[in-house]
């Protein structure tokens, strides 16, 4: 996939892709007022005087929104800046009340990271790629313009207004739209884990400016075009094969790449034109006069580190050489927050004899398979970790097998039921009750003589289906163990 | 340099003012008197001197992070000249 | 006795302390002064019941045996760039005409809270951008002082807090709110006949100023004599968490640390401030000043600011460039006036209402700093200016190995004339020449009069300070002008 290519009409084509990311900083307060960030709110009921930009108005800056950036900064392994500055970007637009935007331009909070992706996520032995992150600055959202409530007029809503956002800018690393794909899963896990973005695409609290160009292969970057605001993992992939097509079908009828920027429309698939930012390259960015240089001492930026969180990478590979998982386990353990605090919640339930391997894999199976099924998250199993855990110490004793197992955890899942109770009330707890089991055994071995010959005769394959039958007539209640040990005695 | 017609309405266009081509033709030569005598600037030598930051050396203080802002809509849109739903109106947006 | 209207902030407050008069008798004559000066248009709008309700509390409190407050029984003016809660606020602009705000200015707020009363909103050039008050929406604000020539010439009482110095000058209020940008409190004050400091910048809150350029901006009292800057500068100054450029410090005790004795104090005279072409009283005074400050205890040292020429272009820049962006946020949109032209779409909107809501000298403003930062010239421009500004600031840093203060003119020259210099805007930005090398470093700075110049009008001196040493500004300006003894105002004509 690293060979991704368009097929023009004068050869192969590569794509060269760059992300500029805004992810909105988690925090109760906007980046420079006492407002409230909470979503879905009343249109200007999370408004103070500073987001409106009344005369005489000043920012104060927020701590968290800072705290939370230099966190990202250092979960990416970036430089992070202990003198930064923020730039006014200069625009006029109904959504940006004070006529400018407080971001960074020339003194970032952030500099040069690293996100390393799995070229194929499917395979966690796959090569990885290493994306460079070019930056990540903080800077304040813009409100929001409804036009659909009125025929010739269009409404402000500053709710947003203010919130903080990081731009996290890759390099032009990327060449194919699962490798950017892949980027944008694997940086809202991260910030996911950091806990500085919630990664909601739904909500807009992630969306990515899309840059894209294309060139023949080994020659120098083409001239690229910005598609906006894209708001899913899928549209980002989408707008890049469309966008790449678009390009290539442009170049080779002769024409001529404009750097612009575009506009996705999902409802059709494809980019177009935004001509109405004219002016938009000519922001006019100076240090803002109302805020002094941003210094962080080391105080602060040991707090910061000392907060992160392990990471996925070094999680995963912690799983695997710690726990003992198999790298794909490792893989879909770690791949988002969520599913790593439901893990290492259900091992801290488990008494030592579960086996982080069994749980993994109930986990991974059982329990995902349900999720699956019923469509619902892992944050809102119906399953809670510590009923796992009651389940799978069960098994591990051997008070019911695996099979039982997977019956008794579909009961848990229609009745609610602890798998204890459930083992108890319905008898399911497996024997090992020898004289039941050898009987059992020699009406097995009696009804199969043919087999038994074969198998004295070295068809060891055949040892499973004696097993097999034997619990079969145990009504799955034997433990296997004792079943293999009596069958092994029995057949000789 | 000497700042013409064309420049002075990019600028005005840039800041949003809106001029005519007599106003643009009046400033022209007006802004080109001021900028020429600001461009004396030039001759300061200012190798290795970084540009002011803070007038009084100070640097940024942070706040926590508390909602301190309730709800002020009335307050927000008291002096709008348009605001209707409680969102501000301005003329139809295409985007 | 004195009229009331006389009398000092000082005055004022030691004298309603006694007992002498209530704070409505005060409050009452000034309304009435305010009243009877409409022909000076130092006010846009007036305010005499605010002024009335704080007399009354002063009185109340008096009545009922309450310490009082710092301010109890003065009513002031407010330039009318604070923002007033439920009072207009115009910045002396179309633009905001009708605008009232839903909050106070931290500056104003703590004036109130010392038990001041407002009499009104004064005056100014618009948005602060101007050194004459010919900008104002509102029409000229006019100057108390005529010409000696016989002739009655409207004079220009500075800028841009014109209508500040003129309502103290013609005693329609003991003192003023200013703001000072490249000189906007000192000008003014040198040119009638009134004292003005600039404090520190980050001493004064900007909270609730309508910003002008926001580096430089810095609010300050104005009155008719240093303790009253005093006063006033204690009760305005402070802390102030939501300005992010507020200097954290206690406020001294300005009123009660003056003293005019500057033995041991030494007093640079920058040799760069003799620039060519100044008239031969602003030298005559300043050679005055000089001997007066020698006479106070201070030593004389002749100091260098090689780079004071390039304060003016470099403020032309910087001063523009920021205003160009605070600017930006009268669209329309929110507040103030909104131009909407048949069939314009929001774009037009901006353009229609910025170009009726801004006067020209505004207009020009945003063109300049836009021009300045705009793409390709930011370096060259900007970049240059801010580096220039680093200098300047360090040529004051080095005076300081060598004194404690800087004597100088306040102005280039006494009052001119309402429309002498409209026609000229670079001719008019040449008045700052003084006031604004101070500015661009961020320190303190005190305009007091010295003297008249032979066509009978006030010219001012300036001390500027250390970083934070306003005290020592406040001293020399009170050992100048015990020695002055300037009591020459105004013959009320209006």
């Amino acid at each position: 996939m690293s060979s991704y290519r368009i097929q023009g009409a004068t050869g192969d084509w590569e794509v060269v892709i760059g992300l500029e990311v805004h992810a909105q900083v988690t925090s109760n307060a906007k980046l420079f007022s006492g407002a409230s960030t909470a979503f879905g709110s009343e249109p200007n009921t999370q408004v103070s005087l500073v987001d409106a930009a009344m005369p005489g108005m000043l920012p104060t800056p927020n701590r968290e929104c800072i705290r939370q950036a230099v966190r990202t900064g250092m979960a990416i392994d970036a430089a992070i800046n202990k003198w930064s500055r923020f730039d006014r970007k200069n625009y006029f637009y109904a959504d940006l009340p004070q006529g400018y935007q407080i971001s960074q331009l020339y003194h970032p909070l952030v500099g040069e990271g690293t996100i390393t992706v799995q070229l194929d996520e499917k395979d966690p032995e796959s090569p990885v790629k290493a994306i460079g992150v070019e930056r990540i600055h903080v800077e304040q959202d813009a409100g929001k313009l409804m036009h659909d409530q009125h025929p010739t007029r269009s409404y402000v809503d500053l709710n947003r207004s203010g919130v903080a956002l990081m731009e996290i800018v890759s390099k032009p690393d990327m060449r194919s739209p699962a490798e950017a794909g892949a980027y944008v899963r694997k940086l809202r896990s991260i910030l996911r884990y950091v806990g500085s973005c919630d990664g909601n695409m739904e909500e807009g609290s992630m969306r990515a400016d899309v840059n894209v160009s294309v060139r023949k292969p080994g020659e120098e970057f083409g001239t690229r075009t910005e598609t906006k605001n894209v708001n899913s993992v899928r549209f980002v992939m989408a707008v890049i094969e469309h966008e790449a097509r678009r390009q290539v079908d442009v170049l080779e009828a002769g024409g001529k790449i404009v750097q612009e920027t575009r506009l996705y429309d999902p409802d059709r698939g494809e980019t177009r034109s935004m001509r109405s930012k004219e002016d938009a390259h000519d922001y006019r960015y100076f240090p803002d006069p109302d805020l002094l240089p941003l210094v962080l001492d080391d105080g602060f930026l040991a707090e910061c580190r000392a907060s992160l969180p392990e990471l996925p990478d070094p999680k995963r590979r912690r799983y695997e050489t710690e726990l003992g998982l198999s790298a794909y386990n490792a893989a879909v353990l770690t791949a988002e927050v969520e599913t790593t605090r439901w893990f290492e919640a259900l091992l801290a339930e488990c008494g030592s004899q579960v086996t982080a391997k069994a749980a993994a894999n109930w986990l991974i199976s059982d329990l995902f398979g349900a999720l699956n099924r019923l469509g619902r998250d892992i944050a809102d199993s119906p399953v809670n970790p510590a009923q796992g855990a009651e389940l799978l110490a069960l098994i591990a004793d051997g008070t019911i097998s695996n099979t039982l197992g997977k019956q008794v955890f579909e009961i848990m899942l229609e009745t609610g039921q602890g798998a204890g109770v459930i083992v108890e009330e319905r008898g399911l707890k497996q024997t090992s009750d020898t004289g039941a089991i050898e009987a059992e055994i020699a009406k097995v071995i009696a009804a199969n003589p043919d087999k038994v010959a074969d198998y004295r005769g070295g068809k060891d394959k055949l040892f499973g289906f004696f097993v097999g039958q034997t619990m079969k007539a145990m009504g799955g209640k034997a433990n296997p163990g004792v079943v293999n040990e009596l069958l092994k005695k029995a057949l000789g | 340099m000497s700042v013409d017609t064309a420049t002075v309405k990019r600028i005005a266009s840039l800041a949003r003012i809106a001029i005519t081509d007599d106003e643009a033709q009046a400033m022209a030569p007006e802004l080109n008197n001021i900028l020429g005598w600001i461009e004396q600037l030039g001759e300061v030598d200012v190798t290795g001197i970084e540009p002011m930051t803070a007038v009084i050396p100070n640097t940024l203080r942070l706040r926590e992070d508390v909602v301190t802002e309730p709800d002020q809509r009335d307050l927000v849109l008291a002096n709008a000249p348009q605001a209707e739903h409680g969102f501000f109106a301005v003329p139809k947006v295409i985007e | 006795m004195t009229k009331l209207t006389d009398l000092t902030v000082a005055g004022i407050r030691d004298g309603f302390r006694a007992g002498d008069f209530s704070a409505r008798e005060v409050a009452e004559g000034f309304n009435a002064a305010v009243a009877g000066a409409k022909a000076l248009n130092a006010f846009i709008v007036d305010t005499p019941d605010h002024a009335l309700a704080a007399a009354d509390a002063a009185d109340a409190a008096r009545a009922a045996g309450d310490a009082a407050k710092p301010l109890a029984g003065v009513p002031i003016g407010m330039k009318d760039l604070f923002c007033t809660k439920g009072v207009q606020t115009t910045a002396a602009s179309h633009i905001l005409e009708g605008f009232v705000p839903p909050y106070e200015s931290t500056v104003s707020g703590k004036l109130w809270e010392a038990g001041a009363g407002m009499l009104g909103k004064l005056n100014l050039d618009q948005f602060a951008m101007g050194s004459s008050n010919e900008t104002s929406y509102f029409g000229n604000v006019i100057s108390p002082w005529r010409r000696n020539d016989g002739g009655n010439a409207a004079m220009a009482p500075g800028g841009s807090s014109g209508g500040s110095a003129s309502a103290i000058a013609a005693r329609l209020c003991p003192a003023a709110t200013g703001t000072d940008t490249g000189g906007s409190i000192r000008q003014p004050a040198a040119f009638v006949g009134i004292s003005g400091i600039k404090p520190t910048y980050g001493r004064c809150s900007r909270w609730g100023v309508v910003a002008f350029a926001s580096s430089l901006d810095q609010a300050g009292p104005m009155a008719r004599d240093v303790r009253d800057c005093a006063i006033m500068l204690e009760a305005m100054s402070g802390f102030d968490a939501k300005d992010s450029t507020s200097l954290d410090l206690e406020v001294p005790h300005w009123e009660a640390g003056l003293s005019s004795d500057l033995k041991g104090k030494r007093v640079g005279i920058p040799k760069e401030y003799r620039v060519e072409g100044m008239p031969a009283e602003i030298e005559a005074l300043w050679q005055q000043g000089i001997d007066w400050l020698r006479d106070a205890g201070a030593e004389i040292v002749e100091v260098s600011l090689p780079h004071t020429r390039y304060a003016l272009p470099a403020y032309y820049i910087i001063a523009p460039a920021e205003a160009s962006s605070n600017l930006a946020r009268y669209d329309g949109v929110r507040y103030g006036q909104r131009e909407l032209p048949e069939g314009a779409n929001l774009q037009d909107m901006y353009a229609a209402t910025r170009s009726a809501g801004f006067g020209p000298e505004v207009k020009r403003r945003i063109m300049i700093g836009t021009y300045v930062l705009s793409a390709g010239y930011y370096h060259a421009y900007y970049t240059q200016a801010q580096k220039v500004r680093t200098l300047i600031a360090r040529d004051f840093a080095e005076a300081w190995d060598h004194c404690d203060l800087l004597l100088t003119p306040t102005a280039p020259s006494a009052a001119f004339a309402l429309g002498e210099k409209m026609a000229d805007p670079l001719a008019m930005y040449l008045n700052d020449v003084f006031t604004v090398p101070s500015s661009l470093a961020g320190l303190p700075a005190m305009s007091v009069p010295g003297g008249l110049d032979a066509g009978g009008l006030p010219l001012g001196l300036q001390v500027i300070g250390r970083p934070l040493d306003e005290q020592s500004v406040l001293n020399a300006g009170l050992a100048l002008e015990e020695r002055a003894g300037f009591t020459a105002r105004a013959e009320a004509w209006w």
